[in-house]
């Protein structure tokens, strides 16, 4: 597969390629590369790339995906204006 | 895991790596940092990440006035491979009441006894630095343009790889799970992955520094507070500084990467370890926020989570070793300023630890100031 140029998170602009040298350089979960890359901080908030990072995680340490640890789901669900909350719209 | 350590550093945040890293430069052979989680995983890696010499304790402001200079350095020093995302946008602090402006008087005045260089200015003035602001009943500002903020994530990244250069060892998702005493001096720290004989031991556990103490029957006068942040979509600059508002309990910054950051402190939040993250903060920062910034209201909100400050007493933080325990020190209670004076408390305690000569008094931040009733108030706390 063409790493270099396989987009993982979209939001970031996030390569497979940047993901794997993270694993490689010993980031050991999603939370971590997510801090250091901001892999899953865009819109979407990961929708996409942490079941991605999961996976070559996964194959990394030779792990079930379903061990991988999860970051927290965090508010909220989609983008929401401040106005909103503020009750002015 | 190495068996045997000359230190042992609980706490792989901020303080944590940074003491770490000031200990190993100067000298000091077999570090071992233990963290629960992964790096910057507690509060360093949920704070506001803002860095203000606006103290109103010369202590507080003589420790961000150095870190600064250390920060303006850091990429270099550290030799770090990224970038700290140093900004220096400055920070302007806003005044809706007269009693708080007079308060704001007061802390200038033992900002510039420190070479701190805050300017006092109008509300029309505070405009032009931050055209969005909302100048309604606005008393005054006060600015001070070489305040900022950097990136939390990767000032610990670049503090462990400097400090792993050195020899510091990180053992992560490790957990302290007692602490061994003889004659009342620390013999060794059991964790989840085995024990580690040692005589020192530096207790920078943050909010969690309070359980640490207690593996030692010490009572800590620390009480861990939630405070909520959001995030929002990223747009072009438009807001150089951090703006605080006391009155509003806001504090609200564009990052370099254009997403706006910001927090208002719950008067009323109860003392406990609770870090959800909660509607009702929604509803209140988005009001305050939109209050003091305005067009902040067509700002979608990404992501919102929350950490914990370690609240001391006085807001001050506590630099100390525990008396009925010699060899541990706390370095902990920073009461939600931690990041931004980490670079000069680390060398500090560092100084200290070794018997070297202190940049300034380390007794100040001494354990006993709660038994005398010395306390150290800090009075601009968001």
């Amino acid at each position: 597969m063409q790493t270099k140029e396989t987009i993982v998170c979209r939001c970031e602009d996030i390569t497979l390629d940047e993901i794997k040298a993270l694993i490689e350089q010993g980031y050991r979960t999603i939370d971590e590369i997510k801090r250091v890359i901001r892999a899953g901080m865009g819109p979407c908030q990961g929708r996409t790339c942490r079941m991605m990072i999961a996976q070559e995680l996964s194959k990394y340490y030779g792990i079930p995906v379903g061990e991988v640890l999860m970051p927290t789901f965090r508010p909220t669900v989609k983008p929401v204006k401040l106005g909103t909350f503020a009750g002015g719209e | 895991m190495q068996k045997a350590a000359d230190v042992v550093i609980i706490g792989g945040g901020i303080i944590g790596c940074a003491v770490a890293y000031e200990l190993a430069l100067r000298g000091v052979k077999d570090i071992i940092v233990v963290e629960k989680q992964y790096l910057s995983s507690g509060a360093t890696g949920r704070c506001g990440a803002g860095v203000r010499q606006q103290w109103g304790t010369e202590t507080n402001a003589i420790l961000a006035r150095d870190s600064v200079r250390r920060f303006e350095g850091m990429n270099e020093e550290l030799e770090y491979d990224k970038d700290i995302e140093f900004k220096q946008g400055g920070y302007l602090m806003v005044s809706y009441t007269q009693k708080e402006w007079n308060q704001y008087k007061k802390n200038v005045a033992v900002q510039h006894s420190l070479g701190i260089p805050t300017k006092m200015i109008t509300p029309q003035e505070a405009q032009e630095i931050v055209p969005h602001l909302n100048i309604n009943g606005l008393v005054g500002a006060t600015f001070c343009h070489s305040d900022g903020h950097a990136n939390p994530f990767h000032v610990v990244d670049a503090y462990y790889k400097a400090a792993s250069r050195l020899g510091v060892k990180f053992e992560t998702y490790t957990s302290v799970i007692g602490i061994t005493r003889e004659k009342g001096k620390i013999t060794s720290v059991q964790t989840s992955k085995g024990d580690i004989a040692t005589s020192m031991v530096i207790n920078a556990c943050g909010y969690a520094a309070g359980t640490i103490c207690k593996m030692v029957d010490f009572d800590l006068p620390l009480y861990p507070q939630r405070h909520q942040a959001l995030v929002t979509e990223p747009v072009e600059p438009c807001q150089g500084p951090m703006v605080i508002s006391l009155h509003h309990r806001l504090y609200c910054q564009q990052t370099p990467h254009g997403s706006f950051i910001m927090g208002v402190g719950d008067p009323n939040e109860p003392k406990d370890f609770n870090i959800n993250s909660s509607w009702e903060f929604l509803e209140d920062v988005a009001r305050q926020a939109t209050t003091v910034l305005p067009l902040l209201k067509n700002l979608r909100v990404v992501r919102q989570w929350s950490g914990l400050y370690d609240m001391s007493p006085d807001a001050n933080p506590i630099l100390d070793e525990v008396p009925e325990a010699k060899g541990m020190w706390v370095a902990a209670g920073f009461s939600g300023h931690g990041f931004m004076v980490a670079p000069q408390t680390a060398v500090l305690l560092a100084q200290k630890i070794l018997g070297q000569e202190c940049f300034m008094p380390i007794e100040r931040f001494g354990l006993d100031r709660f038994v005398k009733g010395e306390l150290l108030l800090e009075p601009a706390v968001v």
